[in-house]
């Protein structure tokens, strides 16, 4: 029962992503730079 | 009160280049996407993962301009990571995973053939020292050893190149060797690794 317990406490526990996940997302968001040229599209990352 | 900007004006802001509608779109949703790549998933890391690549996944295709699902942004990212939550069970169907227990670890079987940095530099010098003890050789001895050793060509070729039959060029091998190893021993020289 304990176990049982525990178990799923460790599961409904784990509903956010850790902020470093939502960092790296918005530090590639800045960085990534999408454009088309003659009808090619490229992606290129900025400092 | 307070006012909640709807999910499209956020994804319209951004799609106009202000980076912190992305913010507030991914603490938004964050709860609801994670608590179902965990459901399926059961995994922290995993779910991590895909939580990563479905974000990758939304911001390529806004800053593309392919989104045109507005008002719908939420299924819309559901239905992404819905799609990498199958292709991680295909993946893993094909590549079944394996752990390791605290009796049995698989890289104490499976080792990296690579030298590490000191065996390296032994056989570095081993090399070298080989290199000279070859130039020790008799010229026509030599000349064999290497077409065979270094070269990698086989005997036919080395008769062809040398101009003499193979027996010859065998023959040459087999004394190039015998010195070699007189030479060796001659002067007490431990080639090892």
């Amino acid at each position: 029962m304990e176990k049982i317990y525990s178990n799923f406490q460790e599961q409904a526990e784990f509903v956010k992503v850790c902020p470093k996940t939502i960092n790296f997302l918005l530090s590639y968001s800045q960085a990534l730079y999408e454009f088309e040229h003659n009808d090619l599209s490229f992606e290129t990352f900025l400092n | 009160m307070k006012l909640q900007i709807e999910d499209s004006e956020l994804v319209r802001d951004y799609i106009n280049g202000n980076e912190s509608a992305l913010e507030i779109l991914i603490n938004r949703h964050n709860q609801r996407i994670t608590s179902f790549i965990y459901s399926k998933v059961l995994d922290r890391d995993i779910t991590e993962d895909i939580f990563q690549d479905t974000f990758i996944k939304v911001i390529k295709t806004l800053k593309k301009g392919k989104y045109s699902e507005e008002g719908k942004f939420l299924p819309w990212v559901m239905r992404i990571s819905h799609n990498l939550i199958i292709d991680h069970f295909r993946r893993n169907k094909r590549m079944p995973m394996f752990e390791g227990s605290d009796d049995f670890n698989i890289f104490s079987v499976i080792g990296d053939d690579k030298l590490n940095a000191e065996k390296q530099l032994i056989k570095n010098q081993i090399d070298t020292d080989l290199r000279q003890l070859v130039e020790e050789l008799p010229d026509d001895q030599k000349e064999v050893l290497l077409m065979r050793i270094y070269k990698d060509m086989s005997f036919k070729e080395i008769s062809e190149n040398t101009g003499v039959s193979i027996n010859t060029a065998l023959g040459r091998m087999r004394y190039a060797l015998i010195n070699l190893r007189k030479i060796i021993d001659k002067n007490n020289i431990v080639l090892t690794n």
